[in-house]
């Protein structure tokens, strides 16, 4: 079925239409055209949050996905990084939990937390 | 205790920390920056979601990351960082009265660049009707509570206001299990980006009512509802439109105000943006005083405060050898489809580009910017579209400005 669709990758917004054959149209660069296909047949979202880290300066720790990750998992996603915690120092990039519901995509530290 | 330093630079967010970067690429040596949070980064370390440094580093890091990474190239640099500490005040002589956990300071500077970010609009300066409950707060105050304390303020949450930080919000407040019933803007096109409404309420199901408003508030000790209600063209309410709605949170979005309370204590004179009235170098009227990034003009991306602050940072170290002696402050107008324009005066003593930073005041379609400088037109832009949400960046390069100039004009009209 042809879906109309906003581009969210850059903050333009070009409005996407995409037929059934996975032909995208109303884009303004090949970063569109591939975004357009993407959610046509798998949409994924980058998701951000944050985990508790036992440390002097903060409670919590931000964290995010490595890669856009499947939209419709990301309930799931959520309930699975509850438990999850960290002790400082940690530092951006570090894996916090690997291959999330076998995904292949790992949840990332966001920030340089020392102490 | 007392202390003397070349450049103090008050804040350590997005601008102070493009502020400290600059002022060390152009030589300087002593620089003192001070925050009151007990790390860098400002507002950066609340906003985990994605969507900063695409304009200074190529890729979409989340707030945190965008923080870090500008922490750790200050970390490389001499400059002296405080944090825990607060500035209570500045004079027009640039010293300093310091709180920090050491004690009382008395920092004397040869310049200072003040880049505090922005405070929101409250309950109080929309006017919102009705009782004052807890459960009734600003998004980013949310977000606070949300990201770095770890507090989910509400189950059943409306938000007024259709700003990035309130779409940001609803999705974050659905993400950890918070309904979010609505979101309200009182003018009848939406104040975020696209991209912004498309994944943060589509993708939630969260309805966005545009030409709308909150018409009352209750709730004794905590929120226990809201009315919302349309409003007409000129953004009055319709009455009989009411429609009552039970919620434990409501979250208000309703615009950012330079945070100039330090600097207008000094004697800064303040322009239309609600920050201080700066020259092209982003002087204030105080001589040796510059300010960048929120504190001056609310930015829509946190990227162009960062950069702000770097010219700010140069211009500040340009101004060690000397604090020009005549500056000839002539003023910068704009015609009625202009919001506000950066800056207040052009000084041709200042040796770089003039870059005039605006926003139109509303939506406009197919519509071209003119600079005129004392009648004559020296730069003309022709947009196919542009919203208030938008803030456009005009340089215009030096050698286009002649000396003694009299006005410099930006007008922004419909092309026929």
């Amino acid at each position: 079925m042809k879906l109309q669709t906003t581009c969210i990758i850059c903050p333009r917004g070009c409005r996407l239409t995409v037929e059934d054959d996975l032909t995208v149209s109303g884009n303004s660069c090949p970063r569109g055209e591939r975004y357009g296909r993407q959610e046509a047949t798998d949409p994924r979202r980058s998701v951000s949050s944050t985990i508790r880290i036992d440390s002097t300066l903060v409670k919590m720790c931000p964290v995010h996905t490595s890669a856009p990750f499947p939209k419709a998992k990301i309930p799931a996603l959520m309930e699975a990084i509850k438990p999850l915690s960290a002790k400082a120092p940690v530092h951006m990039g570090e894996a916090v939990c690997q291959n999330l519901l076998g995904t292949g995509i790992d949840l990332l530290i966001s920030e340089d937390i020392e102490r | 205790m007392k202390k003397t330093v070349d450049i103090l630079i008050i804040g350590g967010g997005a601008a102070g920390l493009g502020a400290a970067l600059g002022a060390v690429e152009a030589g300087a040596k002593e620089i003192l920056l001070v925050d009151r949070k007990n790390r860098l980064g400002g507002i950066l370390t609340q906003c985990v979601h994605s969507g900063f440094g695409l304009k200074v580093f190529g890729e979409e890091l989340t707030g945190p990351e965008f923080a870090s990474r500008l922490a750790r190239k200050l970390a490389e640099t001499p400059v002296e960082v405080w944090l825990n500490a607060f500035v209570l005040s500045i004079s027009p002589a640039k010293e300093a009265l310091i709180s920090s956990r050491d004690g009382l300071y008395q920092v004397s500077a040869k310049t200072i660049i003040y880049a505090t970010g922005c405070l929101e609009r409250t309950p109080g300066m929309i006017q919102l009707p009705g009782t004052r409950p807890s459960g009734v707060l600003t998004a980013g105050l949310a977000q606070l509570y949300l990201n770095e304390y770890g507090y989910l303020p509400g189950k059943k949450a409306f938000i007024l206001g259709s700003g990035d930080i309130g779409l940001i919000m609803a999705r974050r407040l659905s993400l950890e299990g918070a309904k979010v019933l609505g979101v309200a803007e009182i003018m009848p096109y939406s104040n975020g980006l696209v991209r912004n409404k498309v994944q943060c309420l589509d993708d939630f199901g969260i309805p966005l009512y545009l030409s709308h408003t909150v018409s009352r508030v209750y709730g004794n000790h905590h929120l226990e509802a809201i009315d919302l209600v349309k409003v007409d063209e000129e953004g009055k309410i319709i009455q009989g439109t009411e429609e009552h709605i039970e919620c434990d949170l409501l979250l208000l979005s309703v615009g950012l105000l330079p945070n100039v309370g330090i600097l207008k204590n000094a004697g800064a004179r303040i322009g239309e943006s609600k920050g201080a009235a700066v020259d092209g170098s982003l002087m204030t009227s105080l001589p040796g005083v510059f300010s960048a990034g929120n504190s001056l003009h609310v930015h829509d991306l946190a990227d162009e405060a960062y950069l702000e602050g770097i010219e700010a940072g140069k211009a500040a170290v340009n101004c060690l050898k000397g604090v020009p002696e005549h500056r000839t402050m002539t003023p910068l107008s704009h015609n009625e489809n202009i919001g506000y324009l950066v800056p207040s005066y052009y000084d041709e003593s200042y040796l770089g580009d003039l870059l005039i930073k605006f926003r139109c005041r509303r939506p406009k379609e197919k519509c071209v910017i003119m600079v005129i400088a004392d009648g004559e037109i020296i730069k003309t832009i022709n947009k196919i579209s542009m919203l208030p949400s938008e803030m456009e960046i005009i340089r215009i390069p030096k050698k286009l400005l002649k000396n003694n100039l009299k006005t410099i004009e930006v007008i922004l009209e419909d092309r026929l």
